[in-house]
């Protein structure tokens, strides 16, 4: 009683807080002002920026790599690996091939024809125009292409990735492979389209800074479809369905990853800015406070709901704070963006016990890491997003900060359709690869090890542990 | 000559080794081993859900000896791997027929 009584208290405190600071107003440069000399040094700036963001996302690649093997075990660790490598490869070429002329149809710096299914001009060689003078002419959208594409093709192997460790220890490696390319060229794009692309929800006024619905919810809710389809892991759950710890094999290597990952959200929020001007810190120190904020509650959560504070938790807190950010990162103030991670925190842990006692077998908590703190995101948007935005986009304010319903009930409407559309889509894509046998391995191989079964050899090799078949 | 092998505590294995050789004994070999007793396991929690451990780790040292050392190599043993606590492991001796030091091809006690 004393705990829930301290806890109302807090949030009644932070609400109050919450509106009683609004961000404060950025006065923007005037960018559309700028000529000449200044114009050309403002779009190179812009442009170096994104490719270093677009590095720094490329970062997270390593980041999901770590923290999918780390919580699963040893003799799948291979295969884990070789599904993030693939999803680096698949999701870049076939964004490039497919997923880019789909998710941005509109004819952006003339590179991409409306009805244009590739970015034809990496693979045509046809000359293009990518000089400061040609991008200044083209006035408020100064990304090169190019520069542009690598960051786009970073987010799209982002979502792609979040899958493969729902979905570990347990998947045929060519149905992974299969769903790879499904999502990166056509799922992930089609939901991109309709805000990044300008499609529907961006004229409905849906706000998704960097994406926690896009992308995050994407990938999470296909998470969701690819695990419930599959099925458990082999002694997941007992004979009396309750579920069972199967523990992961390197918490250090999983933490590396959720450290990896902490560090490339620097350049999947900043980054979204898509120009170098002063928001870009103001958005990099409250993508750090979502972030803390995520793990503190995660922590607190996990200590209250389980005998003892779990560490992997605390990890999924964090890039649950990190994830929710993503939609009103340029819209909140500090307290809101605090609330944001917070709330994220408590309820990816609520969420993994939750979905674990409905019989689904998530390894990693992707789910409630992208799919849920994701929703939640989009809908703290609606609540908290402020009248004098650091972004200087012209958004109307959220439910808290006197917008009224109408942003939230865009946030929910978006986050609903997208949530529906990718569980279906990717549920059917998985019963499909299950009705053609190319799901999931044998029992027989799912208890060797996917290392063994899937790639002929194991992730930690003989020279660990020297045995007398292999001196 | 005698085998001495020893099943203990990890975190006790340099008290058990220096005991050891201040009792003369000049070598020794360990391995990671899992093992349960009285003690039966224990329970462990993961992302919130328990777990049972029923192979516990352990440590297994063997030892062998002249006939005449056991009692008080034995005893050395007993002394610096105890806790007090359940789990401490166990203690036994077994006779070695043979012995022979590969390097030199001495035999008998000579190797110990």
């Amino acid at each position: 009683m004393k705990r829930k009584l301290l806890a109302a208290t807090a949030f009644a405190g932070l609400s109050i807080l919450a509106l009683a600071a609004p961000a404060a107003a950025q006065d923007q440069y005037d960018r559309t002002a700028a000529t000449g000399a200044e114009a050309m040094n403002m779009i190179v700036l812009d442009n170096i920026f994104i490719f270093f963001a677009a590095v720094l996302v490329f970062l997270m690649q390593p980041g999901f790599a770590l923290l999918e093997a780390g919580l699963t075990r040893a003799k799948n660790a291979a295969n884990i690996m070789m599904k993030n490598l693939m999803d680096l490869c698949v999701g870049v070429l076939m964004f490039a091939l497919i997923g880019w002329g789909i998710a941005y149809p509109g004819d952006f710096n003339g590179w991409i024809g409306s009805a244009g299914l590739f970015v034809d001009g990496f693979f045509s060689g046809a000359t293009v125009d990518i000089s400061p003078e040609a991008l200044a002419d083209d006035g408020f959208y100064p990304l090169a292409v190019p520069v542009d594409f690598l960051f786009q093709a970073a987010f799209a192997a982002a979502a792609a990735t979040i899958v493969s460790g729902a979905v570990a220890g347990r998947t045929k490696f060519v149905g992974y492979l299969s769903y790879s390319i499904i999502i990166t060229a056509v799922i992930y794009p089609i939901v991109v389209s309709w805000q990044w692309g300008g499609g529907w929800l961006s004229e409905a006024g849906f706000v998704d800074f960097a994406g926690s619905g896009l992308v995050h919810m994407t990938g999470g809710f296909a998470a969701l479809a690819g695990a419930v389809v599959i099925g458990p892991r082999i002694g997941k759950f007992g004979d009396d369905g309750k579920p069972r710890a199967l523990p992961g094999h390197s918490i250090p290597l999983a933490m590396a990853g959720v450290f990896l990952l902490f560090i490339g959200w620097f350049g999947f929020n900043p980054g979204s800015q898509l120009q170098a001007d002063m928001a870009v810190p103001v958005i990099a120190v409250l993508t750090a406070f979502a972030a803390t904020a995520g793990g503190a509650a995660a922590l607190a959560t996990s200590w209250i709901m389980m005998p003892k504070p779990d560490v992997s938790m605390v990890g999924n807190g964090i890039l649950a704070g990190l994830v929710a950010i993503c939609s009103g990162i340029g819209e909140m103030s500090p307290v809101g963006t605090l609330i944001t991670g917070g709330v994220a925190g408590v309820l990816v842990v609520i969420s993994v016990l939750t979905v674990e006692r409905l019989g689904v077998d998530d390894p990693v908590g992707a789910f409630s890491v992208h799919g849920l703190a994701g929703f939640w995101g989009l809908l703290a948007t609606g609540l908290l997003a402020t009248t004098s935005p650091v972004n200087g986009a012209e958004e109307s304010a959220g439910l808290l900060y006197g917008g009224g319903a109408g942003l939230f009930l865009d946030q929910l409407i978006g986050g609903v359709v997208i949530g529906v559309f990718v569980f279906v889509t990717a549920g059917a894509m998985f019963f499909g690869l299950k009705a053609a046998g190319l799901l999931r391995v044998s029992p027989e191989e799912e208890q060797a090890g996917l290392d063994i079964s899937e790639h002929g050899s194991p992730g930690y090799g003989p020279d660990l542990m020297p045995s007398p078949a292999s001196v | 000559m005698q085998l001495i092998t020893a099943v203990i505590k990890p975190h006790v294995l340099d008290g058990v080794k220096d005991a050891l050789r201040e009792h003369g004994v000049q070598g020794m070999t360990v391995s990671e081993v899992k093992g349960f007793g009285r003690q039966g396991g224990h329970t462990e929690t993961y992302r919130g859900a328990e777990y049972q451990v029923d192979f516990v780790p352990k440590l297994k040292l063997e030892v062998v000896c002249d006939d005449a050392d056991v009692g008080k190599l034995a005893e050395a043993i007993r002394g610096a791997a105890a806790t007090g606590k359940i789990g401490d492991g166990k203690i036994w001796v077994v006779p070695v027929d043979s012995l022979v030091r590969i390097r030199t091809g001495e035999a008998g006690a000579d190797a110990v």
